[in-house]
C-alpha cells in the first residue's frame, strides 16, 4: 500500500500535449477512478505511473520516493506497481499457474511458498480449477481474473487497471465489478481504475478524477461530483440532468443565494460568489400544473418505477422524473429548487438588470 | 524495496549496454563492403584511379561484363516466364495440389547451383547415364550442349524462377477480388479478365520479381563455373575466381575493381526493383477478403498435367540422372541393375578424407553461423523494434547489402578486410574463420528478418506486464520475448543453416587446403573428372536439404506469416 502523488505532471507526444499540469494525491488504500472520454489522457497517466513512459515535466511520487521527475526515473520493474491491461497481456506460452507464479519466480520466492501463494491468489479470483489451462483456453472473464491474480499475488504497492471491463459483455461486467470491489476490500490496495463509463466509476470508486483534454477537471467523491460539479464539463459528463446559464440577482435566502435561471428566481447552493451556470439534476425539478414555469415534453422513457421526461423550457433541455406517463408535445408546469451553482472558467459572470461585467 | 532497487540498477544498465551490440554487428556486416569501396579508389597506396582505368579498359573485362549481362538477362526472361505462369495459375485459378506444387518449385532455389548444373549435365551430353539407358546418348566426343551461354541461361532461369513466383504471388494477393468480380459482371471471360485487369495490375510485381532474379543470376557463380569455364565463356564472377585462383592475393586491387563493377550493376538492379515495388500499390489497399479464383473448367486437368510434367522435367529428371551417375562403378560405364553400386557413396561419405573434412567444415560453419546469428539477432531485433534510434534504423536499411550483393563481391571484400587484421600482424586469410566472418555478414538478414517479424507482432503489453511484476530487461528477453519469438528464430536458424551448408560462391574464393566446404569439394571433384563421386556427394546434400525443408514445412503453422520463404 502506498500513496501516489502527482505534481504538475505533463506529457507531450511529439509536441502534442496528452497531459497538462496534473496535480493529485491518491491516498494509501484508496480506490480511485480516472473517468473521461476516449483520448483524454487516462491511459497516458496510468503508463506514467507504472513507469512505461516518462513525464515531459513534473514529478510522480510513490510514498515519499520520487519515481519520476527531477532527472530521476525508477524503472517499472522496480516500482512494485501491478497493472491489469485492457488486453490482459497474459503470456500465451505459460499456463494460468505459471502466469500467476511468474512475479514470485522473479522475486526468487522458494517453490513451496510460491505454490501456496499462487493457490491463494487463484482461490481469491475463483480460478482454482483452471491452473493448468493455457490462456488461449479461457474466456474473456477468466482471462481478466488471471490478470488480476497475477497482479495481486506479489502484493504490489498499488494496482492500476486500464479499462478492465471494456472487452467483456454486460452480464460479466457486473460480476467482475464485484470481484474488483471484493479484491479491494480484502487487500486494501491502492487502486487506480481507468474507465470511460461513469456508471462503473461512480459505483466502484472512493473518489473519481474526471479528466478532459489532458487535465483533471474535478477530483472528488462520486456523490460530490453529482451534487456539486465544478464546471460545465463535469456537470454534463457525470450524472443526468441539464446545465443552464444563470444570472446573479444579488439576493439570498437563508444559506443559499438566489439566481435567475430561465427567468425564474431559483435557490442555489454554491461555493463561489460569482457563479455562471447551474447544474439542474432531475431531483431538483418538481412538476405541477400550477407552476409558473411552463415547458413542453419532447421525450418520455420508462426507467422502471418512474418515467424520465425531456422537457423544453425557454430553449433549454431539462430532465425531470415523473410518476406518470406524459404525452410528447404536452405542456407541463414545473418549479426548480435547490440547484448547484458554479463558476465555469470559460464563461463570464452575468447579472440581472445590469450590463455584464468580466 | 531494497532488493528491487538493485535489480532495477542491473536492468537499467543492460538497457544502456544493449545498444552496443549495434557496433560489432555493423562492423562485421558492413565493414568489409566499406573496405572494398575504399579499395576501388586506391585506399592504402594513396588515392588513385589507375586500377580503375586499367582494369576497366581491358577487353576481357568488357567481354565478361557482356556475358554476365547476357546470361543474367536471358535467365531472368526465362524465370519470368516460368515463375509468372506458376504464380498466375496458383494464385488465381482453382487447380488442385497447390501446396505440393509450390514446394517442388521452391526446391531448385534451395539446391546449390553447382549441384543443379552437375545434375543437368548428367541428363544431357554424350556421357549421360540416363540417355545411355534409353539408348539416346549422342556419340562420344560430341560436345556437351549445356556448356554454352544457352545452357547457363536455361539453368539460371530455372534456378531463380521461384523469386519471380514469390514476388508476383504476393502482388496478386493484394488485388481485391471485387475488381475482378466487377469485370466479370461486365461480361468479361476468365482470359479477358486476366489480360485486361490482372496482368496490368500485377505488372509492377512481375518486374520487381524479375529485377530480383536478375541480381541473383548476376551473382551466381556455381552455374557459369560448371558450364561456362569448360567452354571458356567467362562471366564476371568466374573471371574474378580464375584471376584470384591463378595469381593469388597479388591481384587483389584488380579483382576489387571487377567486384565493384558487378556490385554496381547489382545495386542498380536492387534499387530498380525496390523502386518499382514501392510504386506498386496504386490504390490496391490491403488484402482482399477472399482470394481471386478463376475457374479453369475443362482446361483444369490438362493444365495440372502440364505443370506436373514441367516439375518432373526440371526437378525429377535431373535428380534421377544425378542419382544414376552416383550409382555407377566408374564414369562412362553403362548403368544396369548388376553394375549399380553404392561404392561412390561409401567412398565419399566414409573414406575420402577431403569429403569428410568438407562435411565437417560445412556443418561446423553452418551450425556456428546459425548459432552466433541466433544469439545476436534476438537482442538486435528487439532493439530495432522497441528502441528505434537513427543508428538502428540505418543498420536496418543497410544490413540487406551483404546478402543482396553477389557473393564474389563479399568474398573479395572479406579478403581485403581480413588479409591483414587491422592493428595486428594476424591474418584470417586461409583459415576457416574468414569463411565464418563472411557467412555471418551474408546471412545476417536471413536470421534477423523472421525474428523482427515475430517481435513486431508481439503485443508490447506482454513485456510491460512482465516489467510491472518486477522482471528486468534481461529476464523479460529470456522469459517472454525469447519463447514467443522462438519458432521464428528456429525457422531463421534452419534457413541460415540450409543456405550456409551448401554455399559455394563465397567459400570458392575463401577456401584453402583444409578448409574446403561441401560446395567447393563438389566443384573440385567434378573439375578433376571425379564425376561419380561428385554426384554421390551432391545427391547426399540434396537429401539433407529436402529433409530440412520438410522439417521447416512441418512446423509451418508455428511461424508468423512471411517467415518461410517458400510460403510467404
Ligand atoms: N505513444 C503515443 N504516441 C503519440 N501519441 C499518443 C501516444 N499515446 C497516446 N497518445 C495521444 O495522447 C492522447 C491521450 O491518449 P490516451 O492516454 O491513450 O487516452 P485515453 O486512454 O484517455 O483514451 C491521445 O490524443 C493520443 O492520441
Ligand atoms: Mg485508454
Amino acid at each position: 500500500m502506498a500513496e501516489l502523488g502527482f505534481s504538475n505532471v505533463s506529457k507531450q507526444f511529439d509536441g502534442a500535449p496528452a497531459l497538462q499540469g496534473i496535480d493529485a494525491t491518491i491516498r494509501s488504500g484508496e480506490f480511485v477512478a480516472l473517468l473521461g472520454p476516449s483520448g483524454c489522457g487516462k491511459t497516458t497517466l496510468l503508463r506514467l505511473t507504472a513507469g512505461f513512459d516518462q513525464p515531459t515535466a513534473g514529478e510522480i511520487r510513490l510514498d515519499d520516493q520520487v519515481v519520476a521527475g527531477h532527472g530521476r526515473f525508477v524503472a517499472p520493474e522496480a516500482r512494485e506497481i501491478g497493472i491489469v491491461f485492457q488486453s490482459y497481456a497474459l503470456w500465451p506460452h505459460k499456463s494460468v499457474f505459471a502466469n500467476v507464479a511468474y512475479p514470485l519466480e522473479v522475486r526468487g520466492v522458494p517453490r513451496a511458498a510460491r505454490r501456496a501463494r499462487v493457490a491463494e491468489a487463484l482461490a481469491l479470483t475463483g480460478l482454482t480449477a483452471y491452473g493448468d489451462r493455457m490462456p488461449a483456453q479461457l474466456s474473456g472473464g477468466q482471462r481478466q481474473r488471471v490478470a488480476l491474480a497475477r497482479c495481486l499475488v506479489f502484493e504490489p504497492r498499488a494496482v492500476l487497471l486500464d479499462e478492465p471491463l471494456a472487452n467483456l459483455d454486460l452480464a460479466l461486467r457486473a460480476s467482475m465489478q464485484e470481484v474488483f470491489s471484493m479484491f479491494h476490500r480484502r487487500t486494501g490496495a491502492t487502486m487506480v481504475y481507468v474507465t470511460h463509463d461513469q456508471g462503473e466509476a461512480l459505483a466502484l470508486a472512493d473518489r473519481v478524477a474526471v479528466m478532459e483534454s489532458g487535465k483533471i477537471r474535478q477530483f472528488a467523491a462520486p456523490e460530490v461530483l453529482y451534487r456539486e460539479p465544478a464546471d460545465c464539463f463535469v456537470a454534463g459528463f457525470v450524472g443526468d440532468g441539464a446545465v443552464v446559464s444563470a444570472r446573479l440577482t444579488g439576493k439570498t435566502r437563508g444559506e443559499c443565494m438566489v439566481l435567475d435561471v430561465l427567468g425564474q428566481e431559483v435557490r442555489a447552493r454554491s461555493r463561489t460568489a460569482t457563479p455562471t451556470h447551474v447544474s439542474i439534476r432531475p431531483e431538483a425539478i418538481t412538476l405541477s400544473d400550477s407552476a409558473m414555469l411552463r415547458a413542453r415534453v419532447t421525450n418520455c422513457t420508462y426507467l422502471g418505477g418512474r418515467f424520465r421526461l425531456s422537457l423544453d423550457a425557454a430553449g433549454e433541455t431539462l430532465v425531470a422524473f415523473s410518476s406518470c406517463r406524459a404525452a410528447i408535445g404536452e405542456g407541463v408546469g414545473m418549479s426548480i429548487d435547490d440547484v448547484w451553482a458554479f463558476h465555469d472558467p470559460d464563461h463570464e459572470v452575468r447579472v440581472t438588470g445590469m450590463p455584464s461585467y468580466a | 524495496m531494497s532488493v528491487a532497487s538493485t535489480r532495477h540498477g542491473g536492468s537499467r544498465s543492460l538497457d544502456r549496454l544493449l545498444p552496443f551490440v549495434l557496433l560489432p554487428v555493423a562492423l562485421v556486416a558492413l565493414g568489409p563492403v566499406t573496405r572494398l569501396l575504399l579499395e576501388g579508389v586506391g585506399f592504402g597506396d594513396g588515392f588513385t584511379t589507375t586500377h580503375l582505368s586499367t582494369v576497366l579498359s581491358r577487353p576481357s573485362t568488357g567481354t565478361a561484363l557482356k556475358h554476365s549481362l547476357v546470361t543474367a538477362g536471358g535467365g531472368t526472361l526465362l524465370s519470368i516466364l516460368i515463375g509468372g505462369a506458376f504464380a498466375f495459375l496458383v494464385a488465381l485459378t482453382n487447380i488442385r495440389g497447390k501446396a505440393a506444387l509450390v514446394f517442388c518449385l521452391m526446391i531448385p532455389m534451395m539446391i546449390p547451383p553447382q549441384i543443379t548444373a552437375l545434375a543437368w549435365m548428367q541428363m544431357a551430353g554424350p556421357s549421360s547415364t540416363l540417355l545411355k539407358i534409353l539408348g539416346l546418348a549422342p556419340p562420344l566426343g560430341s560436345p556437351q550442349p549445356l556448356h554454352s551461354a544457352g545452357g547457363i541461361i536455361l539453368l539460371l532461369g530455372i534456378q531463380h524462377a521461384s523469386l519471380v513466383f514469390l514476388t508476383l504471388r504476393a502482388g496478386l494477393r493484394m488485388i481485391p477480388a471485387d475488381l475482378v468480380e466487377a469485370a466479370r459482371m461486365s461480361g468479361a471471360g476468365s482470359l479477358r479478365v486476366w489480360a485486361q485487369i490482372v496482368l496490368p495490375l500485377s505488372m509492377p510485381s512481375l518486374i520487381a520479381g524479375g529485377a530480383m532474379a536478375f541480381v541473383t543470376a548476376l551473382g551466381n557463380f556455381g552455374i557459369p563455373a560448371m558450364l561456362g569455364i569448360p567452354a571458356q565463356y567467362d562471366t564476371l564472377p568466374t573471371l574474378i575466381y580464375q584471376r584470384l585462383v591463378g595469381m593469388g592475393p597479388s591481384v587483389l586491387p584488380e579483382v576489387a575493381v571487377l567486384a565493384l563493377l558487378i556490385g554496381v550493376v547489382a545495386i542498380i538492379g536492387v534499387l530498380f526493383g525496390r523502386y518499382v515495388l514501392a510504386r506498386r500499390g496504386f490504390g490496391l489497399a490491403g488484402l482482399s477478403a477472399q482470394p481471386l479464383s478463376l475457374l479453369l473448367g475443362k482446361a483444369r486437368l490438362p493444365v495440372e498435367i502440364a505443370l506436373w510434367v514441367f516439375i518432373f522435367v526440371i526437378l525429377a529428371l535431373p535428380l534421377t540422372a544425378l542419382l544414376a551417375t552416383s550409382l555407377l562403378p566408374a564414369y562412362g560405364v553403362a548403368l544396369t541393375l548388376e553394375s549399380a553400386t553404392f561404392e561412390a557413396w561409401r567412398e565419399v561419405l566414409l573414406h575420402q578424407p577431403v569429403t569428410r573434412r568438407a562435411y565437417g567444415n560445412s556443418l561446423f560453419l553452418a551450425l556456428s553461423a546459425a548459432a552466433i546469428l541466433l544469439v545476436i539477432s534476438l537482442p538486435l531485433a528487439w532493439l530495432m523494434e522497441r528502441r528505434g534510434s537513427w543508428a538502428s534504423r540505418a543498420l536496418d536499411a543497410l544490413i540487406d547489402l551483404p546478402y543482396a550483393l553477389p557473393g564474389v563481391v563479399l568474398s573479395i571484400a572479406c579478403i581485403l578486410t581480413f588479409l591483414n587484421l587491422p592493428f595486428t600482424d594476424l591474418t584470417l586469410y586461409g583459415t576457416i574463420w574468414i569463411i565464418l566472418m563472411a557467412y555471418l555478414a551474408r546471412f545476417f538478414v536471413v536470421m534477423l528478418r523472421p525474428i523482427q517479424a515475430s517481435i513486431a507482432q508481439l503485443d508490447p503489453a506482454m513485456e510491460e506486464a512482465a516489467a510491472s511484476v518486477g522482471a528486468g530487461l534481461g529476464r523479460r528477453l529470456r522469459d517472454i520475448v525469447l519463447p514467443l519469438a522462438a519458432p521464428s528464430a528456429a525457422a531463421g536458424a534452419i534457413l541460415v543453416f540450409l543456405t550456409a551448408v551448401n554455399e559455394l560462391t563465397v567459400s570458392a574464393l575463401l577456401w584453402s587446403s583444409g578448409t574446403e566446404t561441401l560446395g567447393v569439394v563438389i566443384y573440385n571433384l567434378e573439375d578433376s573428372g571425379e564425376t561419380v563421386m561428385a554426384s554421390a556427394l551432391a545427391m547426399s546434400i540434396v537429401l539433407l536439404i529436402v529433409l530440412l525443408m520438410g522439417l521447416v514445412q512441418a512446423g509451418a503453422k508455428q511461424f508468423p506469416k512471411g517467415v518461410i520463404p517458400w510460403q510467404s
